[in-house]
């Protein structure tokens, strides 16, 4: 059959068999609609995909433009790293957490750190009053970091660590954990996000403004490439811009615009491309709309390597790959009927896994609640297992290609995101836009506009605005003790009597000269980390020097 | 707090007192003219600064460190920031105090934000009010930062002794501000900033209008500075202070006295207009007849010049 | 909409939690309803809030925190705002908060408390029936 004679018996469908019965019995909505406001269409047929070229567009996995995904074998070989993501309160807490992770068969360590870790004050800071060990584990120096890694070792785990604006420090203070381990820096595996931009524009721990953040991260991609080679330097991330209320494209837009931003100011560093872009990977969010995050997937993944290699000039393979890390979307998590949440998570997992995740977290039930608890995290992490061992989506390699729906989803979720970069390149880039407010105030017209669907119940949450029952409250959630606070400022007061404090003065006054030059700062960060000087004391000593960063409005 | 306490205790720069008499005053709440004619002879001591410029510019973020300079001078600073009220639901986002929440915890330094709240001609009347009022508190600066756009800006300017103008490059339309013709409200430029690409043209494009400007024939009349500045890191601040001060001076007692009558007069005619408007308003049957009036002009059986006498004759009548 | 008293509302975001999605969809639905909505962005002291809580006179102070500092934060505001003797201030707190913290809260001044799935009318509403002034 030939396309025209497809695209005549396609209109006779339409506007025959199809009308007669919309007209009898309307559709449920007038419109339908994806994340982006994209109108979705009742059919999809090969018309929809006539522009697309398979080997150009798709080609095969672990091949340019990676389309079908980033390794030959895909979960064939081995199956996605299952991350959960944890942390609270001291580091002993936390320690046992992840050694009861790694009990349950989880695979890789994820460390959340406290909100005063993440903007670089120390437990005892007037700010961090009722903050310490709450979202995560509170660390100030390097003996907590020891603590968090007691009796794990670091050659044989993968860690990631959120962490943001102080991510030199955290790194530096792993190594030195590592070293007193006896494994040396290239042995190390794991992921910093480091990925600032997205703090200004979503997430809110920024410390510094951004252009001396901007040279803490390329000396951070500078260091690791010479001396921790197997590293991830940063996890450019659209999970939290999502979360802020972006639509799928403007997640893969957003993101994608401030890894350009990345790669263009490690190549003004000096840097060659493919020295450090092989080490860049990314963070998704994964939310309801299973068919759109499948394509957005799969859309980001050709856009990078068209970007790379077009743009960028990259050489190596690796540049060109972009690998993710994902996590399911928190926002879409009810405190009404929590354990639906439990189906939620589950769709949002599977199309993560279909559309070529590296590594997963799934959210608990509980987290609309407070942190989770252990039952919660348990059943989040089942989830991942079923999918990967009973649903048989991990057998054969990117099956949803070739659905037309897919296919025309993916190439115009990709020429949407150009539209928003070149935009963006217009206004002289990602640091520039966000400076402007621009990515800002996209993000929060569409966080209003889904409340609003919500509220008008053009957009259905079942047990929220639909299908509610009335509750008892639950119970059962964690409660972080509330005298972590007192215990890490204890913890610090005998620190700073029994340390060194010659040599951390040194450590810190030659940080500071180095940050006032140009050197990188890897080398004297690792040295003040060595000497005990904490979190609080390291970034105050940059603070003073950087200055911070002040938002634009709202 | 009765009224008499509130005027009493804002003279002393309460904070409360100061901040609940604005509130008086803005929503013209029973009592708000006897207030003001309490503190009216309180004022004119301040040096009222007007800020003006597009947005994106950059305002907020100089108010903040204008007041930082004039703190370290030992001044104290009251800010008025405008933001636009929306149309359709009467309601406002006031972000600005956003970049000068620093100053918060400072006595010295009183932040309020405003909504322009959609009144005709009134806007330049709610922020006189609070200007007013901060300066009989005795607040030795009063910053007044404005929309950005449009014929308010002029009208806010009017209330300033000086006002500054800012703008930037790169936000694709530098001459936005001469073309709307404005130009001549600037006592001083700001171009801020100064590390975008672009400055020079925007100097030269200010340095011409100016020129082009009737006021720079006139022998001995200021000449307005053009200053660079990087709000964001306080850089040309302190020389934005020293021009405004330099402004302050060179109008002397004279040009003040007459910038200050021009607001009075101003000022006064627009109260006196209101108050005709409510006066005819307030008649029996005069909303009728003006809608009978106005569907008399739409129908072209009378013009408006007519029909706005015979309004106006049912008022003296 | 030209004359009158509007409702004045200061939304903030005590603490260092910078999570601000819902604080600023809450900012818009009431700028939507008519209020003057003020905001004064991320990593405020309680003393920083009440100070222009004061400045800007509101009938209301809209907290929010994700992070689980709740306890500590909005107590702090209720009774900073207490001490400076000012009573005609509605406080009230939104976020990740289990309801078992609900009795505390209010006890210390925290007039309404509203968790993740709150419409942004039942805010509006509960504003219009309770300021005080």
């Amino acid at each position: 059959m030939s396309q025209d004679e497809l695209r005549k018996e396609f209109s006779r469908w339409k506007s025959g068999t199809y009308e007669k019965a919309r007209s009898r019995f309307a559709e449920r909505k007038e419109r339908f609609e994806g994340s982006s406001g994209r109108e979705i269409e009742p059919l999809y047929t090969p018309l929809h995909t006539e522009q697309i070229d398979y080997l150009r567009d798709l080609g095969f996995p672990g091949e340019y433009p990676y389309t079908r995904g980033v390794q030959p074998t895909m979960y064939r070989g081995r199956l996605w790293t299952m991350r959960q993501y944890a942390g609270f309160g001291t580091a002993e807490e936390s320690n046992a957490r992840y050694k009861y992770l790694l009990g349950q068969g989880q695979t890789g360590l994820s460390v959340a750190f406290d909100l005063p870790t993440q903007i670089g004050y120390d437990s005892d800071h007037e700010l961090a009053e009722g903050e310490v060990g709450k979202v995560g584990v509170a660390i100030d120096s390097l003996l907590d970091m020891e603590t968090l890694f007691d009796g794990i070792p670091l050659e044989k785990v993968s860690t990631s660590m959120t962490i943001n604006a102080p991510a030199a420090i955290l790194l530096a203070m792993y190594i030195v954990v590592a070293e007193k381990q006896g494994v040396s820096p290239d042995k190390l595996n794991g992921t910093i996000q480091n990925d600032i931009l997205k703090e200004y524009a979503a997430r809110g721990t920024y410390i510094f403004p951004p252009k001396p953040s901007m040279r803490l991260i390329t000396n951070i991609f500078e260091y690791c490439s010479a001396n921790v080679p197997r590293w991830n330097t940063i996890s450019i991330s659209g999970y939290h811009i999502r979360e802020a209320g972006a639509t799928a494209v403007q997640e893969v837009a957003f993101t994608l615009a401030d890894g350009i931003a990345y790669v263009e100011a490690a190549i003004k560093a000096g840097l060659n491309v493919d020295d450090f872009a092989p080490r860049l990977s990314f963070f998704f969010n994964s939310h309801n709309d299973i068919l759109e995050e499948v394509a957005k997937f799969r859309a980001a993944r050709r856009l990078w390597a068209r970007i790379m290699k077009d743009r960028f000039g990259a050489k190596d393979r690796k540049s060109m790959q972009l690998r993710f890390h994902t996590q399911t979307a928190g926002s879409t998590l009810t405190a009404q009927q929590p354990d639906n949440n439990i189906v939620r998570v589950t769709l949002q997992a599977l199309a993560a896994v279909l559309g070529g995740t590296q590594s997963l977290h799934t959210n608990s039930r509980d987290e609309a609640l407070a942190l989770p608890s252990e039952d919660s995290v348990r059943i989040a992490l089942r989830t991942q297992q079923i999918i990967a061992y009973e649903s048989g989506v991990a057998d054969t390699i990117d099956p949803l290609a070739g659905s037309y729906y897919i296919e025309a989803l993916t190439d115009g979720i990709e020429k949407a995101v150009m539209e928003y970069i070149e935009k963006i390149d217009e206004m002289g880039g990602a640091v520039s836009a966000i400076e402007r407010g621009y990515i800002q105030k996209e993000i929060e017209d569409s966080a209003y506009r889904y409340q609003m669907e919500i509220e008008s119940k053009e957009r259905i949450i079942v047990g929220l605005n639909e299908f509610t029952t009335e509750e008892e409250p639950p119970k059962d959630l964690l409660k972080v003790d509330p005298a972590v606070g007192e215990r890490q400022k204890a913890k610090l007061l005998e620190l700073r009597a029994t340390r060194d404090g010659s040599r951390v003065e040194a450590s810190l006054g030659a940080l500071r000269k180095a940050a006032e030059g140009d050197a990188n700062l890897m080398p004297f960060i690792l040295d003040a980390v060595r000497a005990y000087a904490t979190l609080g004391e390291i970034c105050g000593v940059l603070r003073a020097v950087f200055g911070e960063y002040k938002p634009s409005g709202v | 707090m009765a009224l008499e306490d509130i005027v009493r205790r804002a003279l002393a720069r309460e904070v409360r007192a100061v901040s609940r008499l604005i509130s008086i005053i803005e929503d013209r709440l029973e009592g708000f003219e006897r207030a003001y004619a309490e503190i009216y002879p309180h004022t004119g001591r301040a040096h009222i600064i007007g800020i003006t410029g597009p947005p994106g510019s950059g305002k907020s973020t100089l108010v903040d460190k204008l007041a930082m300079e004039y703190r370290k001078r030992g001044l104290t600073v009251g800010v008025v920031a405008v933001d636009p009220t929306s149309p359709f639901s009467g309601g406002a986002l006031l972000g600005d105090r956003l970049r000068m929440q620093r100053h918060v915890l400072d006595d010295g330094v009183f932040i309020r934000s405003m909504g322009t709240r959609g009144r005709l001609g009134g806007l330049s009347r709610a922020t006189s009010g609070a200007v007013d009022v901060l300066d009989a508190a005795g607040y030795d600066v009063v910053l007044i930062e404005t929309v950005g756009v449009g014929q308010s800006e002029v009208e806010i300017a009017s209330l300033a002794d000086t006002v500054v103008l800012i703008q930037v490059p790169g936000l694709g339309d530098d001459i936005q501000v001469i073309k709307a013709g404005i130009m001549e409200i600037g006592d001083l430029f700001v171009v801020n900033k100064k590390d975008r690409p672009g400055v020079e043209r925007v100097m030269a494009e200010i340095r011409t209008a100016l020129e082009l400007s009737e006021m720079s024939c006139v022998e001995g009349s200021w000449v307005p500075p053009i200053l660079l500045t990087m709000a964001e890191t306080g850089e040309g601040v302190a020389e934005v202070v020293d021009a405004c001060g330099e402004h302050l001076k060179h109008l002397g007692e004279e040009g003040l006295a007459e910038r200050r009558l021009r607001r009075a007069r101003a000022e006064t005619m627009e109260i006196a207009s209101q108050r005709i408007w409510q006066g005819l308003s307030e008649r029996p049957g005069a909303s009728e007849e003006a809608q009978r009036l106005a569907e008399a002009v739409a129908a072209r059986k009378a013009d408006p010049y007519s029909a706005a006498a015979a309004l106006y004759r049912l008022l003296v009548q | 909409m030209d004359e009158g008293r509007k409702i004045r509302v200061l939304v903030a975001k005590p603490g260092l939690d910078g999570h601000d999605r819902g604080a600023k969809v809450i900012a818009r639905a009431l700028r939507d309803a008519g209020m003057e909505v003020i905001y004064t962005g991320l990593r405020q002291t309680p003393e920083q809030i009440v100070a222009a809580a004061i400045q800007e006179d509101v009938d209301v102070v809209a907290l929010s925190s994700l992070s689980g500092a709740h306890g500590y934060l909005f107590p702090k505001v209720a009774k900073l705002l207490k001490e400076r003797g000012i009573d005609d201030v509605l406080v009230i707190g939104g976020g990740v908060i289990p309801e078992d913290d609900f009795p505390e809260l209010k006890a210390a001044g925290i007039a309404e408390v509203f968790t993740p799935g709150t419409s942004t009318a039942e805010v509006i509403d509960y504003i219009r029936e309770h300021i005080k002034r």
